[in-house]
């Protein structure tokens, strides 16, 4: 084992956090009906539950792309208060409780919303769909994205896009091959910590989607309801949800490790 | 290097001021509780005679109202006494009861969720039922698509939100739709009934199924359309107390105001009808 390269004295708060989490998610564990959880979590509700959430999930995590890349590399680049102020608006989110964002959101899309007729106008109705799933994921979600990019993309500094610049690379070309590939790490746990999100969004979903089994119960509202009915089956999914996010971290760690193995 | 240093230095600074600031948010926080605990003190002196009593209430959601000004009126006729209510979702509370939240006296929105209770060997003696309520159709105040009847529910046009069957108002919804011969199509299945509710006072849903009172307390925002088959589903809301209650003879008092002419007077107002 190699020395320790930090004091002592941090070990105990260190474990103590540690245990923190540890614990509740192994008592949880202890507690399922394991006799049980196959058909606990096969049930077409649980079953219909899982797979709206991981396809909304990804639908959203591409929007957050979508938009977060070029947020993110605006408030990177520039300096200022209109920067200062912009950074601040995105990353609200990020401090909002969710069902706040929910009611928001329903003042902005909702059938009485400010624009929720002209989206009626365009056909487009949003209310209990799962496009406001969709929605109230990539509103909480977005901001985990931005701050991550955006990180990266200040630390690795414009010295290489100044460079390929004057050896006559357009903008678009720079931030193609330089700029994104030069933050790539950053990119890519910004991206799957935005997903994660996605996955456990709950109080904008409840708030602003509703809740019916296919179209807007994600796995989170799932096991709220099961709650009530049944505790068996809460327990069991919540175990399910865990093993995504465990599965989720680890593909951040993994891919970090031989990102940055790569990165001269 | 001296210029590193301070750099540090003022870094260290601001995280240590940031942890500061959080422990006194903490202090704070742990001071409100103290405050609490000064109050109950003050009032121990003020009456001397009757030592300080705490009695808690676990309460369905829907009795939040009614039951919060039957606490204050009970807290007035029992100097020195402190009444604490949990309102929520009553399958939620009762599952909050088994898991050893500390409450005297438990009010449930049906006699499926008591029993439960009972049960779970968590009530002592045998519940009272002391309120009833039913169903009522709720809409927006300009009624945007019409309703006027329980089959109006199933027009294609209507967005319509009710409860979720696993909670008490969805099992009388699956009640009422039964006894009408409908199936309904709905938007959304809350998870509670207050949440049927904010959806149509939000003009997200154009009808939705909740309780009578539910539309007593939202008066002015939206309108209760009453329906026959409602009958089909009247939730009978009974009272106990639970078995390890620490204060035995204040938590039966509790019960004998909500049951006795006062407390019923009150839960009138408030839309319940008799049990």
């Amino acid at each position: 084992m190699t020395q320790l390269s930090v004091p002592k004295w941090l070990l105990l708060p260190a474990a103590l956090g540690a245990l923190l989490v540890a614990v509740p998610i192994l008592a949880m564990a202890l507690s399922v009906d394991w006799s049980n959880f196959s058909s606990l979590v096969t049930s077409e509700a649980s079953t219909d539950a899982l797979w709206l959430s991981l396809r909304t999930a990804s639908v959203s995590t591409l929007l957050c792309l979508l938009f977060g890349i070029p947020l993110a590399a605006v408030l990177a680049r520039t300096a200022g208060t209109a920067a200062t102020l912009l950074r601040s608006l995105v990353l609200l989110p990020l401090v909002l409780p969710p069902v706040v964002g929910g009611i928001a959101l329903i003042q902005a899309f909702g059938r009485r919303g400010l624009l929720g007729s002209t989206l009626d106008v365009l056909g487009l109705q949003v209310a209990f769909s799962t496009t406001a799933v969709v929605i109230a994921q990539t509103f909480v979600a977005m901001p985990f994205l931005v701050i991550s990019l955006e990180g990266a993309l200040r630390a690795a500094g414009t010295r290489y896009e100044d460079i390929a610049a004057t050896l006559g690379a357009g903008p678009t070309t720079v931030f193609r091959r330089v700029t994104l590939p030069l933050a790539l790490p950053g990119l890519v746990s910004g991206t799957i910590l935005a997903f994660a999100r996605c996955l456990g969004e709950f109080g904008a979903t409840i708030t602003f989607a509703g809740s019916l089994q296919g179209t807007t119960r994600t796995l989170p509202l799932e096991i709220y309801l099961q709650r009530e009915g049944d505790p068996r089956a809460a327990v069991a999914l919540s175990l399910v949800l865990v093993a995504v996010a465990v599965i989720v971290i680890g593909l951040t760690r993994t891919r970090r490790y031989s990102l940055t193995a790569g990165t001269p | 290097m001296s210029f590193l240093r301070t750099n540090h230095h003022s870094y260290a600074v601001r995280s240590w001021s940031a942890v500061a600031g959080l422990l006194l948010l903490a202090a704070c926080g742990i001071g409100a509780g103290a405050d609490a605990d000064t109050n109950s003190t003050a009032r121990q002196q003020s009456s001397a005679s009757t030592p300080d009593r705490t009695l808690t209430v676990f309460a369905a959601a829907s009795l939040q109202k009614p039951f919060t000004q039957i606490g204050k009126d009970f807290e007035s006729a029992h100097p020195g006494v402190t009444v604490r209510f949990s309102f929520g979702g009553s399958s939620g509370l009762v599952t909050q009861l088994s898991d050893g939240a500390p409450a005297d006296v438990l009010a449930t929105a049906n006699e499926a969720t008591m029993d439960q209770a009972t049960a779970a060997d968590l009530v002592s003696g045998q519940p009272t039922p002391f309120v009833s309520n039913t169903l009522q159709i709720v809409v927006p105040q300009d009624n945007p698509v019409g309703i006027s009847s329980l089959t109006d529910l199933t027009k294609p046009a209507a967005k319509v939100v009710v409860c979720a069957p696993a909670v008490p108002c969805g099992a009388a919804t699956l009640a009422v739709e039964r006894a009408a011969g409908i199936d309904l199509k709905p938007a959304s299945e809350e998870q509670s009934v207050t949440d049927v509710l904010g959806k149509v006072r939000s003009g997200q849903a154009d009808a939705g199924l909740v309780y009578l009172t539910d539309v007593a307390g939202a008066a002015g925002d939206v309108k209760g359309i009453d329906f026959p088959e409602a009958k089909a589903a009247v939730n009978t809301y009974p009272i106990a107390r639970l078995r390890d209650a620490r204060d035995a003879a204040l938590a039966t008092q509790f019960m004998a105001a909500v049951t006795g002419p006062q407390g019923q007077d009150v839960l009138k107002a408030a839309g319940f009808a008799a049990p």
